[in-house]
């Protein structure tokens, strides 16, 4: 038997190797959608709301078609003549592509310029005159059902005020009936405040129409190219076989280029208008002040126990701020996303939740930021209450979280709103997390500190994530069911080709779905191309969010693969003049059972399957497959966070000292790429704890429109994180793999926020911690963080 | 207006509105498109690139001021087809994912190592701090420059100088430092 001595630096399959993408990448040959330059391209700009909340009573844009550069000017009674004023959001509502009545957010698209560079585009806004009668806006959530509060969406027959759904899930009377019996109840109200994803790369297009085909090809900064092309044809009427979508090198989405946008629309709409195409790229102000954002959920928790620490129930009510159109990407069967997994990693009797949704003049948006459909602010809401329980009680949070976390054996676990926990080993989890931290000795510390008068804390949260939407027979998205496509093709000389409906982000999937196919067939990962984010070349799915790559499309590869391995088996057979049944499969190669000597490779096999070999009745040539995936559930990782932060007592500034993460997604592809995905999600909760907030003052000024006013985390508010793993396969996953994407995003806010709040002896305020809120909770009186009042 | 520099050891002009930010010069009239832009406001440092050895952020600089002085960007770090350690370390280590604000920060990093050979993660954390990544949570970046600082280019010519003065002395042997 020969084997082949594989270079540690390139794993036959899973393990750490450096990613086959970074090659363009550090040499700056990234192609980004403003790296593309067509012949004849013009160039656009949107002209934007300067108020929330205003009537337009008249736009002129003579000045500005009368600009020697300027191409077209686009308004959106223009629009409205080619029924293109309004287009369907991606919950039931519909967002206007240019406004025809009012404009209803600060920065919404009121006109369109194309011309010949971007500078004069830009010149020609100035140029356009628009007439506004301001109208009293609704700002804050808590006021927008309030009677008299402005009619924000009067576009709506009979809409007389700002009321979007109300939902809700579990069992409210036997949830009441827990409340009535416990012996130890704690209520807190929080508010998870409206943050941004902010990827470094803004959102942008090059929309080219030819007019002799009629074929319509867009580049698009897009999460979903294939759900992105379908919308094209339902809103522009389109044919669907002449649209062709590419989301070229994508530079950051985490959710933020899930939709749709205006701006992509505008760009078509120029392009068809002018003849030329048309590139539109959006600034950074316009990406913090009208792209998708994400949270702002203002929520009351309930939670319930003995007084021995056992924790029976959980009640929560939601008021769930959507801005002016309910554009929330959901699963369509749930209004609130997966918010209703907040019982999150806990045994408990009984839970109930209500959600409320309501509209204000705010960018309409809501579910981004690597937020799996909202799992990240339930996971906020139940590990801020264990941390208040823990409070009541004089219990320490890691104790508590250990006697309530839910056991091995319970798996599969079906928690009281309905989900179905596939695998989880969590209080293996938690200790480890606790020894790598060596928890011991840092309350030790801490207690020794506070005798001096130093402000230490400790933070602990553990996640169970809900990734892989989904399941079809459960959810879709406006219809389209959430399964995904992928090709596997093996060339007649051994090499392969994976097609795959997902698109990366930065995620690495030219790498580790090449892995992927790599365990599957023996064909090193540097052997196999992989070719995503083109709907002429892919097959359809609905793309990269929701840290759903790999349950969905990594396992639709991975059947595809293993189609390719039983149908080389099945032309080995005929190479090998034996039966299929007496071949044994090892890595890379067919051969018969008790003679391994005698045998077949991938590649003698792919050549034999193109060659002039007989094959058996029945077999075609060639040697592909395919795979359209549907997820018989979600995959559910999960992980234990633990945060120490220091804080100045006099300043208020915090500092993070450790962050440990144990996290736990089955068996890892890439361990490389699966850390950093982690370090990144655990960067984010650094940022949304400590700094980031879109906020907004009375009149609905957006107070975070720029990199000035938004702050995220660099590099010196970030620490080296420190990571352990324990490793539970799903059990319904052919490879056994979970999502990883947003389990940091999901699971760290919590454990930053409970060691603020540790350090500082309050058992609650709102994010995000700046030193400003962390000085003012300490005197008892904490800022609202999402409004600019006293 | 006609403006002259040199970009990456060559000489280049070009006939630009008074107004033009050197970043899109650099990505639209010469196509070097791999330095970044991200926020105008100075904050992001994806349009990091060198003028006359010193990073700047090229958002932040009119085309009009690069004029009679020495760019150089990403595109020069790779040098006969070997990569710069710098570019080595990001992969090595995991250092970029989108890959947006990845030449931004090598560039940096870049200039660093050639000030400070052997930089404390401190000094590293410090020197990238003006500049925005939203995947890696930096760890792996430092990690980079650390791996960058382990494994310097062997290559006797190269004193802290030496890159500064690439463009402008072909008579030093183009070949070993400049890009032709």
């Amino acid at each position: 038997m020969t084997t082949v001595e594989e270079a540690p630096a390139v794993p036959m399959g899973f393990g750490r190797m450096t990613r086959k993408e970074d090659a363009r990448f550090v040499r700056g040959r990234g192609n980004y959608v403003d790296d593309i330059v067509l012949p004849g391209m013009l160039h656009g700009a949107v002209l934007r709301a300067s108020l929330p909340h205003a009537r337009i009573t008249r736009i002129d844009t003579s000045a500005a078609e009368a600009h020697p550069k300027v191409r077209a000017v686009i308004t959106g009674s223009m629009l409205e003549d080619l029924n293109l004023a309004w287009m369907p959001s991606l919950s039931h509502d519909v967002v206007p592509v240019l406004a025809t009545d009012k404009v209803r957010f600060q920065g919404q698209e009121v006109a369109f310029v194309v011309a010949d560079d971007r500078y004069a585009a830009r010149d020609a806004l100035e140029l356009i005159e628009v007439d506004y009668e301001p109208l009293p806006p609704v700002i804050d959530a808590r006021q927008a059902m309030a009677p008299g509060a402005s009619v924000i969406r009067d576009d709506i027959d009979g809409k007389t005020d700002n009321h979007i759904f109300d939902w809700e899930a579990g069992d409210r009377a036997s949830t009441d009936a827990a409340f009535a019996a416990a012996e130890v109840v704690v209520a807190q109200d929080m508010v998870y405040p409206r943050v941004h994803p902010a990827p470094m790369e803004t959102c942008g297009a090059v929309a080219d129409m030819d007019k002799v085909s009629g074929k319509l090809t867009m580049w698009s900064t897009t999460q979903a190219p294939h759900a992105h092309r379908t919308l094209y044809a339902l809103v522009a009427g389109l044919p669907e076989h002449k649209i062709r979508v590419v989301s070229p090198d994508i530079g950051g989405g985490f959710g933020n280029k899930v939709g749709i946008y205006p701006g992509y629309v505008l760009a078509i709409v120029g392009s068809i208008v002018t003849g030329k195409p048309v590139k539109w790229m959006e600034d950074r102000s316009e990406n913090l002040m009208s792209t998708s954002f994400a949270r702002d959920y203002h929520m009351h928790g309930e939670i319930a126990a003995t007084a021995d620490g056992r924790i029976t129930a959980l009640r929560v009510k939601v008021l769930a701020d959507h801005g002016a159109f309910n554009n929330t990407a959901q699963p369509t069967k749930f209004p609130a996303g997966f918010f209703h997994i907040f019982t999150g990693s806990y045994d408990l009797q009984a839970a109930h939740c209500e959600v409320s949704g309501v509209y204000t003049n705010k960018a309409p948006g809501g579910v981004a930021y690597a937020c799996s459909f909202r799992v990240t602010e339930a996971v906020y809401l139940v590990e801020r209450m264990v941390d208040c329980l823990a409070d009541e009680l004089g219990m320490d949070p890691a104790e508590l979280r250990m006697r309530n976390l839910l056991r091995p054996e319970q798996f599969p676990y079906t928690c009281k709103t309905g989900w179905v926990y596939d695998s989880g080993d969590y209080p293996r989890a938690l200790r480890l997390a606790l020894d790598i931290a060596g928890y011991e000795e840092l309350r030790r510390e801490q207690a020794e500190r506070r005798q001096r008068g130093e402000l230490m804390g400790i933070g602990l949260s553990f996640f169970t994530e809900t990734v892989g939407a989904g399941p079809r027979k459960h959810m879709d998205i406006l219809g389209l069911g959430m399964a995904d496509g992928a090709e596997v093709r093996v060339h007649p000389t051994g090499k392969a080709v994976v097609r795959l409906s997902v698109q990366t982000q930065g995620q690495g999937h030219e790498t580790t779905f090449a892995q992927i196919v790599a365990e599957q067939l023996g064909i090193s990962p540097q052997d196999i191309d992989v070719v995503h984010g083109d709907t002429d070349n892919t097959p359809f799915g609905l793309g990269t969010y929701g840290s759903r790559s790999t349950p969905v499309s990594g396992a639709a590869v991975a059947v595809a693969a293993q189609r390719v391995r039983d149908k080389a088996r099945i032309v080995a057979s005929a190479m090998l003049e034996v039966a299929p049944e007496d071949l044994e499969w090892e890595k890379g190669r067919w051969f018969v059972r008790g003679d391994p000597s005698v045998g077949a490779t991938i590649g003698e096999i792919a050549m034999a399957a193109h060659g002039s070999l007989e094959l058996p009745e029945g077999v075609e040539g060639h040697l592909d497959a395919e795979c359209v995936y549907d997820p018989p559930n979600l995959t559910y990782p999960f992980g234990a966070y633990i945060c120490v932060v220091d804080v100045d007592p006099g300043t208020g500034q915090v500092k993070v000292r450790r962050f440990v993460a144990v996290d736990d997604c089955g068996p890892r592809i890439n361990p490389m790429i699966v850390e950093g995905q982690v370090h990144g999600g655990l960067a984010d909760g650094v940022g949304m704890a400590l700094m980031e907030v879109m906020a907004f003052d009375t009149e609905g000024n957006h107070l975070g429109g720029s990199f000035m006013d938004y702050l995220v985390p660099t590099s010196l508010e970030c620490p080296m994180f420190e990571l352990g793993e324990t490793v539970t396969p799903s059990p319904h996953h052919p490879l056994g793999l979970k999502g990883v994407g947003e389990s940091a995003t999901v699971g760290s806010p919590p454990a930053v926020v409970n060691a603020v709040l540790d350090a500082i002896g309050v058992r609650h305020a709102d994010m995000p911690f700046t030193p400003a809120q962390v000085w003012r909770s300490m005197q008892g009186r904490p800022l609202r963080t999402d409004l600019a009042v006293e | 207006m006609q403006v002259a520099m040199t970009v990456n050891g060559r000489p280049v002009h070009g006939e630009i509105e008074p107004r033009m930010l050197l970043v899109h010069f650099v990505r639209d009239q010469l196509g070097l498109t791999g330095t970044h832009w991200g926020c105008d406001t100075s904050n992001c440092g994806t349009c990091v690139l060198w003028m006359d050895g010193e990073p700047v952020k090229s958002c932040t600089v009119l085309a009009a001021m690069a004029h009679g002085h020495e760019i150089r960007t990403v595109e020069d770090l790779e040098r006969d087809g070997e990569l710069d350690p710098v570019q080595q370390g990001f992969v090595e280590q995991h250092g970029l994912q989108c890959g947006f604000c990845t030449p931004g920060m090598m560039m940096t990093a870049r200039w660093l190592l050639d000030h400070n050979p052997h930089p404390s993660e401190a000094e590293i954390r410090e020197a990238i701090s003006g500049q925005i990544c939203r995947c890696t949570g930096y760890a792996n970046i430092v990690r980079a420059i650390q791996w960058a600082a382990e494994h310097p280019r062997v290559e006797p010519e190269t004193v802290p100088e030496a890159f500064a003065a690439a463009g402008q002395a072909p008579e030093r042997s183009g070949e070993e430092v400049g890009v032709r």
